[in-house]
């Protein structure tokens, strides 16, 4: 026999995030160093306020090609040269852009991160974008977008985006651009995107890891030196909805065995003021294995692999959604469910047991999200990207603990809408459209895929 | 750097392994069932796996779902992972909650039969169909792993049928197996625990003492069949597959040296500057200069009996012909059979290798997995400190002996998927010619 009584916890030990510094150096570059030594290694991530929210209208794109062109040669290396030398040192760098931010990030044992170092800065200092490669990227960006049609799951987050925001949105169109806007965008669209926005004042450089502020600030100067000085301009978002009504958009693929259903609305910015009760709302809602919408589809009704909602949190206000993928037979049975988890949530307080169970989780699993040197680095440049204060981690696990019922309720009245619910569905139109007409979710429109 | 083991075992053949590190208070536990889906019987494809999620329906002591509960309620992150040779149970929590993560995997492992239903089963069973919908059926490419399974191994091997197995033999699938698979497999002699993070050795030991001690060892498990495959596959194996993808996609594959031999360190060597990243040889031939590529890569599988599979794994793009896309490929593979590797190829694969063995370090989940994983296979969880040294000892003769041996045309299988014939993918290509 196992012994029946289940242990209780010890005495829980201290936990503090890693202390870091924050200056600003005389070239105007930021520099947040956290030092973490239990192992040789350091994380470098260098932020840059040149995410896809600056690209101009009709060149969507041009910020995650910038982001990605930024390694593939100087006028002295070729691309290959540079990630050659990277891959040498045992490390290679990784770089791109998301709606707020451009980032070039490698991680690498300490005893290399000078030469790391050193070598991104003279690379990040003088990118000649040639021609070829610009060429290059933009057909294989070309590729994943084609390669998306046939791919249910990005498909559905794409259309989400699409039938949630306005067409003058940024948010609208994906992240990456269009078939149509990337083939718009030339050489000199770049050249022009990266003497625009990459500016030292306009840079963060954060290290994790096995390294000294004191050492950090010297590996900084050196490999920065002469960038170019100022302060980028940000463009002004369009973060509307494209209907005050709720609708449902169907994308066929026929005889698809499953339906990816996506259920949201605009969603809030990421400096919400009751970010905290949000966030425990949506963990009850579908944040957790042991939310309401998983355990409902997955574990009564076995209808899907996995179901989850979230707020896709950036500065403007991304897309709430609950998304899943189910058994094409039951897909209106499925939706049905969502829209009344949502209704509930809205309508009832939650039990106080489930309230702890978000309120335990979030608090509990604080340290284990900060386990890596990466992760440390992109928690620091959470701070950075949406303006958080100095303390924000020390305060979260207190902040995350004073959530009420009460207050969650609150926030599900304030922020769950399901008058303005799109449902987006990709699946077998002629199998699941009758059966979704029946459900009230709005105007219906079908779409070829 | 060296990770600290301990090691021992308990009467009943438990194996337990330990490693402290106080860093960070929190703990990590593992358990690896030495079963996979090699271990399934004929008509009961996706079993093991199945049977994985029926660990999460709760144990005698314990409620549906409430190994979920507890664990997240304790702030920890958990789940299993089943693969063709071993399923594996994981969580990590604060460290004051060892004994809790340590109870709940003794709960399943000791009594897991009396929380058993019908009902349970049948749910379990329509969620995993809907996970083979949703990874494999629905997904591009997504059957990639059982064709090429099918396609390299030989009939009646233990690794030649699917992991997650097929939607007949899944509907098959009765409380009777759970409880003939759950006797067979599910024992302590037949697993190894690890725990690694911020712990204190002597009250893990006790705790383990415990919650393990009272279980009975197993009667045995049968043998599998005879698993050693010849070094090559003979003759070049090919497979079409015409399916809802927009892109032709090769997968090329090669019987390779068994995980942990020191063969396999060659292979994984050649995989990697074969690979791995922008700067190895088939990035930078096919998607960098000849563009012929949308994407490039290379992997192995690690399986530890019979025989391995180093994978080339190449996406085209739009305008390459299908017949051009594996003329490229051939010609890469044959240019390094032919001349073999240089000195600075190995050593780039050497240090790229090194660092993410070093990183991966850092995760308490990850030490414990690492750890469970050379206990499982070579009852030697310290060879998590030798690997680093492993690869160095790799020269560049041998990763050229193992190309010599195992990149001949000989030992090719391609498995090739191209877009369904129709009008459909026809016109997105002419859309993306047009535009590039």
């Amino acid at each position: 026999m196992v012994a029946t009584l289940r242990p209780k916890p010890g005495p829980a030990r201290s936990y503090r995030f890693p202390t870091f510094t924050d200056e600003r150096l005389p070239s105007g570059l930021r520099l947040v160093t956290a030092p973490v030594s239990n192992l040789p290694v350091v994380t470098m991530l260098v932020l840059v306020d040149a995410g896809s929210t600056n690209d101009p209208p009709g060149r969507e794109g041009v910020a995650a090609l910038t982001a990605g062109l930024l390694l593939e040669g100087t006028p002295l290396l070729s691309g290959a040269e540079i990630a050659e030398k990277f891959e040498r040192l045992g490390t290679s760098v990784e770089s791109g852009a998301d709606w707020d931010s451009a980032f070039v990030k490698l991680t690498t044992l300490s005893a290399r991160l000078e030469d790391a170092a050193t070598q991104l800065g003279q690379i990040l200092r003088q990118p000649a974008f040639p021609d070829r490669e610009v060429q290059r990227l933009k057909a294989e960006r070309l590729a994943e977008i084609l390669q998306l049609e046939t791919e249910p799951r990005g498909l559905a987050d794409e259309k989400f985006s699409e039938f949630l925001y306005s067409p003058d949105s940024r948010y609208s169109k994906p992240d990456e651009g269009s078939t149509e806007t990337v083939s718009a965008i030339s050489r000199t669209d770049v050249e022009n995107f990266f003497r625009a926005n990459y500016r030292t004042g306009s840079t963060t450089v954060i290290l994790a890891g096995d390294v000294t502020p004191e050492s950090a600030r010297a590996l900084v100067d050196k490999a920065f030196q002469n960038w170019t000085l100022g302060t980028a301009e940000s463009q002004k978002l369009v973060a509307t909805a494209r209907t005050g009504r709720k609708s449902v958009h169907i994308v066929d693929k026929r005889d698809a065995p499953q339906s990816e259903l996506r259920v949201g609305h605009v969603g809030l910015p990421r400096k919400v003021p009751d970010f905290f009760p949000t966030l425990v709302m949506n963990a009850v809602l579908g944040g957790l294995f042991g939310s309401r919408i998983n355990l409902n589809l997955r574990e009564a009704h076995g209808y899907t692999y996995g179901a989850s909602s979230f707020y896709d949190w950036r500065r403007g206000p991304g897309p709430f959604v609950v998304s899943t993928a189910v058994q094409s037979d039951v897909t209106a049975p499925a939706l049905h469910e969502i829209l009344l988890e949502i209704e509930r949530i809205r309508t009832e307080k939650i039990s106080d047991d489930e309230l702890s169970l978000a309120r335990d989780y979030l608090d509990g699993v604080f340290p284990i999200r900060y386990e890596t040197t990466a992760a440390i680095a992109s928690a620091l440049a959470t701070l950075v990207i949406y303006d958080l204060p100095a303390d924000y981690y020390d305060t979260y696990r207190n902040n995350i603990r004073s959530v009420s019922v009460d207050a969650v309720l609150s926030a599900a009245q304030a922020h769950l809408h399901p008058d303005m619910l799109q449902t987006i569905v990709v699946g077998d139109a002629r199998a699941i459209s009758g059966s979704i007409a029946e459900l009230g979710l709005g105007e219906m429109q079908v779409h070829g895929s | 750097m060296r990770i600290p083991v301990e090691t021992f075992r308990l009467d009943n053949g438990l194996f337990v392994t330990l490693s402290e590190d106080h860093t960070t208070p929190i703990v990590a536990v593992n358990l690896w069932y030495h079963v996979g889906s090699a271990n399934e019987k004929a008509g009961r494809t996706g079993f093991a796996h199945l049977f994985e999620h029926m660990l999460f329906q709760g144990s005698a002591h314990v409620g549906s779902n409430e190994h979920f509960e507890l664990i997240q309620r304790a702030g920890g992150t958990l789940n299993g992972s089943t693969w063709l040779e071993r399923t594996n149970y994981f969580e990590t929590v604060p460290s004051n909650e060892l004994a809790l993560a340590l109870w709940l995997e003794a709960d399943r492992m000791g009594e897991l039969l009396p929380a058993m239903t019908q009902e349970k089963l049948d749910t379990q069973r329509d969620v995993v169909k809907n996970e083979r919908r949703w990874s494999v059926d629905n997904q591009p490419y997504g059957t990639m792993l059982e064709k090429l399974q099918e396609l390299v191994f030989p009939p009646s091997h233990p690794f030649q049928h699917s992991l997650i197995g097929s939607m007949e033999d899944l509907s098959a699938a009765s409380l009777d197996d759970i409880a003939q698979f759950f006797a067979t497999y599910y024992t302590p002699d037949n697993a190894v625990l690890s725990i690694a993070g911020d712990f204190d050795s002597a009250e893990a030991r006790t705790l383990i003492r415990e919650y393990f001690e009272p279980i009975s060892r197993g009667k045995g498990k049968p043998a599998l069949p005879p698993m050693n495959l010849p070094a090559v596959f003979g003759a070049p194996l090919r497979e079409v597959v015409q399916d809802d993808v927009s892109l032709p996609r090769l997968f090329m594959a090669f019987r390779s040296p068994i995980f942990g031999s020191d063969q396999y360190y060659a292979a994984s060597i050649a995989s990697t500057l074969l690979g791995m990243r922008k700067g190895s040889r088939l990035h930078r031939a096919l998607v960098r200069e000849r563009q012929i590529a949308a994407d490039a890569g290379a992997f192995t599988l690690d399986l530890a009996k019979g025989s391995d599979l180093l994978v080339v794994d190449v996406t085209a793009r739009p305008e390459t012909p299908v017949t051009q896309l594996e003329e490229e490929v051939e010609r890469e593979i044959d240019l390094l059979h032919r001349e073999g590797v240089s000195d600075e190829e190995v050593r780039r694969a050497q240090a790229l290798i090194e660092t993410d063995l070093i990183a991966s370090l850092q995760s308490a989940g990850e030490r414990a997995d690492r750890l469970s994983m050379f206990a499982t296979y070579f009852g030697r969880p310290e060879l998590i400190n030798e690997q680093v040294d492993r690869y160095r000892a790799v020269t560049t003769s041998k990763v050229n002996e193992l190309v010599a041996e195992r990149f001949g045309e000989n030992n090719r299988a391609s498995l090739l998927y191209v877009p369904r014939e129709g009008v459909e993918s026809e016109k997105l290509l002419a859309a993306a010619v047009g535009a590039g």
